[in-house]
């Protein structure tokens, strides 16, 4: 076998630099000529300050933006630098208690919605950057979006309609709404003055 | 389960049906050292390589000498990767400024193991541990490394049957330079460009600091992900540049990239069941095992969806949606992401343990138990429904060989495949190597499932002295995130993965400790060497022997009794070695949750 060292720990050097250091430098080069915006993680500006990526969700709290899914990335949700889901099981009885607590926020924030809650509003992702909803969830909060900017809720359902994506290639995965970019429409195009709740 | 759901899944293996031909026999040229149309372009960087190494490219080896190679490559890789991460702190790129305490010694031991065995296990999150030139120059490295020695073993085995009364199964070197040079590298390009350009990241900037539209910061993690990302799915080596793998939207941005993820999982290793046949001189023998395969992992795909689609019972007790209705997509979507729904999640998960990838774009611990009772179990066939690059081919191999022997002992006949007798020393190399892999997935998920670690003592003056290295004083079951059930599958499945060389995690388990690092990277070992060695020595002693012709009396090893024989022993001796592991797990978490029962987490008494 101590025949066989010298060659091995040739290529492993060998290796290093042709896949570890060539390879990923090339196509490091390559991306960033062509696809620079994408290579640099998709973000978002306004008013020239980054503002988020496209690609990842962060956390919306107040009622006149779309709120995205529960998160357990980092402590506080949607960090971007601790992707995680809860791990939690099905038996869990934490991950019923957290759903449940959920489930009676939902319906606290949207008093006009009585249908069932859509799955993804109560459950963490997998990745808990997850930037999308389901259209239904986005539907059950057209109503308190629309009572926050004091516009009528077929307005906010049309941006709804206007800004979702639908299946890849008309098969793939699901159709769904971003909701950072549904909440930049939201500003853009009702700017409101949120009603005060007094 | 959906019509839709079911169209994903059709033609997904569509697609790896139709590349199996042109892409196997594209390896098969390669390995018989014919020319190919990436010859003008890359024959140059070959020879150049065999100069610089200092081999002959026309010298074979023994099968001896073959495994000496790979056992002193694998040497110098753990070497290099557990230098390069311990060192991080003083190497450049590092823009996050990670070092030595990030990786602890016996982290950075099971990472480079893990890395090195092609499993990828991962006891730590990457965007918080590892500097790019670690994720880069150690990593990625091995992702092409371990893959291109995966495939090099497939093919000496291949060799093995193809050749006769031959003294050599190939050169080592020389098969893993081709595999690197002239189907790795050049898919890899090719997938991480397709792949930048629908999202995903590939920069060595410092993490960007955002301001939300709510104010709040958010700092992103960045990095060299796209060329990572093309080798880890192509290599089916499966370890996630992020923790959340291919689920972080950084690495899996759509539903295309997730279609593309999963067929570079499954491409080589269905179209090295073809090479096989190729190279043995009788196709069909390659399509009865790509038939197999295909069998088992259509079986799977569709157990997961349905499980996962019917959802969690308990759930609707909340008021939540979990049928599929208009605009959203029901089931249980605890730790799936929205983009990819249901049916292209549990598609995934069954074609990411098939195959010994384990990347995962769903997190597994949350699967309901009879969707994470598919996973564990493809990973328990030892890695043989399309299986890891070139790990599939031999496991297959293995079990073809114990197929022929029983059924040569119910029909009293000497058991041949492809021509070969199939004698004494191969059905005991084959033994050993499934024994060895039980072993160590029963033993340790047994050991950790029971032992306890001592508080630590105290000194004369009433001082704690000899903190407990290993884990956390109390019992080693205290690292996982659920309990009941639940929680043994966790530990099961940590071994499983370790040992099947797969790396995916039902990732509740806080593994990064000194006891849960070593013994799974004990299992890592145990998984690829106590399978690979024994598969070479049959190899070496295939090769030795005359074909022999085939008469009326011959078993055939194509057609579809074949393919049901080989299942069989498939399913059999999986079933048979697991089945009260799996009973005591996910088989009784099922009827547990169907009773509504939930577990509240068993606090231990740490400091007692």
């Amino acid at each position: 076998m101590f025949r066989q060292f010298m060659p091995a720990l040739r290529m492993t050097v060998l290796l290093t630099v042709l896949t570890g250091l060539i390879y990923p430098g090339v196509v490091t080069g390559i991306c960033q000529v062509l696809f620079k915006k994408q290579a640099d993680g998709s973000l978002l500006a306004r008013n020239g300050k980054v503002i988020g990526s496209a690609l990842l969700g962060q956390n919306f709290a107040k009622p006149e933006y779309f709120h995205p899914r529960p998160s357990a990335a980092g402590n506080d949700g949607y960090d971007a630098t601790a992707s995680s889901g809860s791990n939690l099981g099905p038996t869990s009885q934490k991950l019923f208690d957290r759903m449940k607590t959920a489930a009676e926020q939902f319906r606290k924030e949207n008093p006009e919605y009585l249908g069932t809650i859509p799955a993804d509003a109560l459950t963490a992702s997998g990745s808990g950057l997850d930037p999308d909803i389901s259209l239904a969830n986005a539907q059950a909060q057209a109503a308190r979006i629309a009572r926050a900017r004091n516009v009528p809720a077929s307005a906010i359902a049309y941006l709804i309609e206007s800004n979702s994506k639908g299946r890849d290639l008309g098969f793939l995965g699901e159709p769904r709404l971003n909701v950072l970019e549904a909440n930049l429409a939201l500003d853009r195009q009702f700017p409101a003055e949120p009603v005060q709740v007094k | 389960m959906t019509a839709n759901g079911i169209v994903q899944i059709a033609v997904f293996f569509l697609i790896i049906l139709a590349l199996a031909k042109p892409l196997g026999t594209f390896m098969a040229r390669l390995f018989e050292g014919k020319r190919t149309f990436l010859h003008p372009l890359l024959r140059p960087f070959e020879t150049l390589t065999y100069k610089l190494i200092g081999i002959n490219e026309a010298q074979e080896q023994r099968w001896t000498q073959y495994t000496a190679s790979l056992i002193a490559f694998s040497i110098f890789s753990f070497l290099f990767v557990y230098g390069l991460q311990r060192l991080q702190g003083v190497l450049p790129l590092n823009p996050q400024g990670f070092n030595a305490g990030n990786v602890s010694p016996d982290l950075a031991f099971n990472t480079a193991v893990s890395f090195v065995t092609n499993t990828n296990w991962q006891s730590y999150s990457g965007e918080s541990t590892l500097s790019y030139l670690v994720q880069m120059a150690a990593l990625t490295v091995q992702n092409f490394a371990s893959a291109a020695a995966g495939i090099a073993v497939a093919i000496a085995l291949t060799r093995g049957f193809a050749r006769q009364q031959a003294k050599t199964v190939g050169n080592f070197w020389v098969d893993l330079t081709r595999a690197t040079v002239y189907i790795l590298l050049p898919l890899s390009l090719l997938c991480a460009l397709v792949l930048c350009s629908q999202g995903v990241v590939q920069n060595l900037h410092p993490y960007t600091t955002a301001q939300t539209l709510e104010g709040a910061k958010q700092v992103i993690a960045q990095g060299p992900v796209a060329s990572q990302e093309a080798i880890k799915m192509l290599g089916t080596n499966g370890g996630g540049f992020f923790n959340a793998n291919s689920a972080h939207p950084f690495e899996n941005p759509t539903p295309f990239t997730n279609l593309l993820q999963m067929v570079m999982i499954f491409a080589i290793p269905a179209a090295l069941a073809y090479t096989f046949g190729c190279m043995v001189g009788d196709r069909r023998q390659g399509w009865t095992i790509f038939t197999a395969f295909s069998v088992m992992f259509l079986a799977g795909a569709l157990a997961c969806y349905w499980a996962e689609q019917k959802g969690n019972p308990n759930f609707s007790k909340l008021g939540v949606e979990t049928r599929v209705t208009a605009g959203q997509s029901g089931g249980n979507m605890e730790g799936k992401e929205t983009r990819f729904g249901i049916a292209a999640s549990a598609l995934f998960t069954t074609v990411t343990t098939d195959a010994s990838c384990g990347a995962v774009n769903n997190a597994h611990d949350s699967l309901t138990p009879l969707g994470g009772l598919v996973p564990l179990f493809n990973m328990q066939t030892g890695e043989v429904i399309f299986g890891g690059v070139g790990a599939g081919l031999y496991g297959i191999l293995l079990y073809a060989i114990l197929a022929v022997f029983i059924a040569g002992l119910m029909v009293g006949r000497t058991p041949e495949y492809v021509g070969k007798k199939i004698e004494g020393k191969e059905v005991k190399m084959a033994m050993l190597a499934m024994i060895a892999t039980a072993f160590s997935i029963l033993v340790l998920a047994a050991m950790s499932s029971v032992i306890s670690f001592p508080s630590p003592t105290k000194d004369a003056k009433g001082q704690a002295v000899a903190h407990s290295y290993w884990n956390p004083p109390g019992a080693a079951t205290a690292n996982l995130n659920n309990s009941g059930a639940h929680g043994f599958t966790e530990n099961l499945y940590a071994y499983t993965s370790g040992t099947a060389n797969n790396g995916s995690a039902f990732a509740g388990l806080n593994a990064n400790t000194p006891w849960y690092n070593l013994t799974l990277g004990l299992a890592m070992l145990m998984g690829r060497f106590f399978f690979l060695i024994p598969l070479l020595a049959a190899a070496g002693s295939l090769a030795a022997k005359k074909k022999v012709a085939e008469t009326l009396g011959t078993l055939p090893t194509h057609g579809p009794l074949f393919v049901g024989l080989l299942v069989g022993t498939v399913l059999l001796v999986g079933a048979l070695t697991f089945f009260p592991a799996l009973a005591l797990g996910p088989i009784v978490e099922h009827y547990l949750m169907l009773g509504g029962k939930l577990f509240a987490f068993a606090v231990f008494p740490i400091w007692s």
